[in-house]
């Protein structure tokens, strides 16, 4: 944008340019012969030169229109960003289980109904549910294990309205723990469904 | 209750020599003999002897792999080598006494050198020191070594035969050396030996290879991804494991000859794992955990066709499954009773049972069952008191008895010759691959490294190298 201003401009400085240059070109020729026209002259002068300032005018409203409008959408985009960043936060919010369980704890159904609603207010949303274990389960059990708690959080967004092929599951067993600690409070955190937007998740809504 | 273990010479040096005179003496009045020995709770005795122009790490090799077949009381010389010039001494010296350190100018045994070996060894003197058998190697030539066991009570030669080994540097030299080891077993008891396998487990997300006797450990599989659950073909020559995918497993065969793997063909885009071969290596059972839980599939992996599912759990998981060795069965886990527990089902899929007897809400949930080559016993751990143990199913009675108790044991794994197990343990501090003798209960760590997971233990390995009598 900015070089094609620099283009217009370089291009409006070449005109005067010439039109500077013609000039003594010109003006000795009238001078010498036709000195009782210049009232006409000046007049046309005059005529050319309002002109091009109501032409200088105008672009620049219709330059200023132009950055101003540029400037709303940046600003409105940038709201939007900062609203889906705090849909993007919401929306990852983990939700934890017992130890060899699945099932949806009562209050971690809230969370799981804020990405209900995000997915409701974005259609356009799809994501991944991905389920994990803490460490003291069997290796290979906790991939079947994980697998379930992903499809717990999966069957309780379908159960409210979201359409199963938005939500792919996955299961990473206990070999991503996020807290390495060997202990309940490292465990408790590490059994989790974590939330992951697959596509459609450039500009969110709120719901 | 009869135990065999035959008494293999070991020349440890060391002054634990066998407990005592008491022995020996009892050993004198047991008359006639028909090659094993059965005595209550003690091993035959054997000694590996040294010999010149034989390399040592070939006597210690085979000496350590006939000690850990658990079959034998390696027996430890007084004095060390010095036993070799007792030996040597009587009449016609036989050969590997005689060969002297000039390498094979000694000329080895020649045609009559089973009569040579037969005289030449003082039988008296090895069944004082409580040896029933006694392994020679003699270097013939610097590629062959022949191989004679005695049977020292009976005071002849047992068997002997030529073997062809690689130079020690040569990357087959311990496998062929293994070999030799299971051929000795095989001459004195008449039993198969494991001494030529290998164990796969991951570390750190890989796979890697290890010798039985722990050494030669090899990555042979790596990629970006954690790779788990590897599981041996039946030919030796592969195995499937699995690898994860952004959440996702999906399976591959790996051929340990190229190097090269191959991704299983199966259709769909779900989480596959616990690969297990069939026992004619067409098939490849594994689990797929997708929307409606964890079932067990089959798909023919010949010709990467035929996905077929075997179980249907709706509410339930059903994962881990293992093949009889004789192809006609499954054991698996399934939680269809609640916690998981080791159930069993025809090839096909119909005929689910319970497999593992256990009482509801009291025994501990159960895992990874691994079905011994000997289609007799079904191998698991399960939940005690917070931690694992490995257990054993004897498949005919459904008898369950407990064989670990110090740390956390679990997945098993069995040996080819269905007698030996390796685990994970954290018995000592970190997560190790362990081995047990099921029959006698002896232990000893496979390796020192720490972190391993999931180990699969080999069929008898097929030869590379030439090995001829």
């Amino acid at each position: 944008m900015k070089r094609f201003q620099l283009l217009v401009l370089g291009g409006l400085v070449a005109a005067a340019a010439a039109a500077c240059s013609s000039k003594p070109q010109t003006t000795p020729a009238p001078v010498a012969e036709a000195p009782p026209d210049t009232s006409g002259e000046v007049a046309r002068r005059a005529a050319e030169e309002a002109e091009r300032t109501r032409q200088d005018a105008a672009r620049r409203a219709a330059e200023e229109a132009e950055r101003a409008a540029r400037q709303r959408i940046a600003d409105s985009l940038a709201a939007m960003g900062r609203g889906s960043e705090a849909v993007r936060t919401l929306f990852a919010t983990m939700i934890h289980f017992d130890f060899d369980k699945a099932n949806i704890h009562t209050d971690d159904a809230a969370i799981l109904d804020q990405k209900v609603n995000v997915m409701q207010a974005n259609p356009q949303v799809t994501i991944r549910v991905t389920g994990n274990c803490d460490e003291r389960g069997s290796d290979e059990y906790n991939l079947a294990l994980g697998n379930r708690r992903a499809v717990s959080a999966k069957q309780y967004m379908t159960s409210h309205g979201i359409d199963a092929g938005r939500i792919a599951t996955a299961s990473n067993g206990k070999e991503r723990p996020i807290d390495s600690g060997h202990n309940e409070a490292g465990w408790a955190k590490n059994r989790n469904d974590q939330f992951d937007i697959v596509a459609g998740g450039d500009a969110l809504k709120q719901p | 209750m009869r135990r065999d273990a035959p008494l293999l010479v070991a020349l440890a040096l060391g002054a634990a020599a066998r407990p005592g005179a008491a022995q020996d003496t009892s050993r004198i009045d047991r008359g006639v003999r028909i090659g094993i020995i059965y005595r209550p709770g003690v091993r035959p005795g054997l000694v590996v002897l040294p010999a010149a122009a034989v390399p040592d790490s070939l006597r210690a090799i085979i000496a350590r792999d006939l000690d850990y077949s658990d079959r034998f009381e390696l027996i430890t010389l007084p004095g060390g080598d010095s036993i070799r010039f007792a030996t040597a001494a009587p009449p016609a010296a036989p050969a590997p006494p005689a060969a002297g350190r000039t390498g094979t100018s000694g000329a080895g045994p020649k045609p009559a050198s089973t009569a040579a070996a037969a005289t030449g060894l003082n039988y008296p003197l090895y069944q004082a020191l409580g040896a029933d058998f006694a392994v020679i190697l003699t270097t013939a030539k610097p590629d062959s070594t022949i191989v004679t066991v005695h049977d020292v009570a009976a005071g002849g030669v047992r068997r002997e035969f030529r073997a062809h080994l690689p130079p020690p540097a040569a990357p087959g030299f311990r496998m062929a050396v293994h070999r030799v080891a299971d051929r000795i077993l095989d001459a004195a008891l008449g039993a198969a030996g494991t001494a030529a396998s290998r164990v796969l487990v991951v570390l750190d997300g890989k796979v890697y290879s290890i010798d039985q006797d722990g050494a030669d450990v090899k990555l042979v599989s790596a990629s970006e991804h954690v790779a788990l659950s590897p599981a041996w073909a039946p030919d030796g020559r592969r195995f499937a494991y699995m690898e994860f995918w952004q959440g996702r497993g999906r399976l591959f065969v790996h051929d340990l000859a190229t190097g090269k793997r191959a991704a299983v063909a199966v259709v769909g885009q779900a989480l596959d794992f616990t690969p297990a071969f069939s026992p004619d290596g067409k098939t490849l059972a594994f689990s797929r955990g997708n929307e409606e839980g964890t079932d067990i599939y089959t798909v023919n992996v010949k010709d990467d066709c035929c996905l077929q599912r075997l179980t249907v759990g709706r509410f339930a998981d059903n994962l881990s499954p293992v093949y009889s060795p004789d192809g006609q069965r499954l054991a698996f886990v399934s939680t269809r009773a609640g916690a998981p527990q080791i159930y069993t089902m025809a090839a096909d899929g119909t005929d689910q049972q319970l497999f593992a007897p256990f009482d509801y809400g009291v025994t501990g949930a159960s895992y990874a069952p691994d079905w011994s080559p000997d289609g007799q016993s079904v191998a698991f751990h399960r939940d005690v008191g917070g931690t694992y143990q490995v257990f054993v199913l004897d498949v005919r009675t459904r008898a369950v008895r407990q064989l670990t108790s110090v740390g956390r044991n679990e997945d098993p794994t069995w040996a080819p010759d269905s007698r030996h197990m390796a685990f994970v343990s954290d018995r000592s501090g970190i997560r190790q691959l362990w081995i047990v003798d099921v029959e006698t209960g002896r232990i000893r760590a496979l390796e020192t490294q720490g972190g391993a997971r999931l180990p699969a233990w080999s069929p008898r390995l097929p030869e590379t190298t030439t090995s001829t009598p």
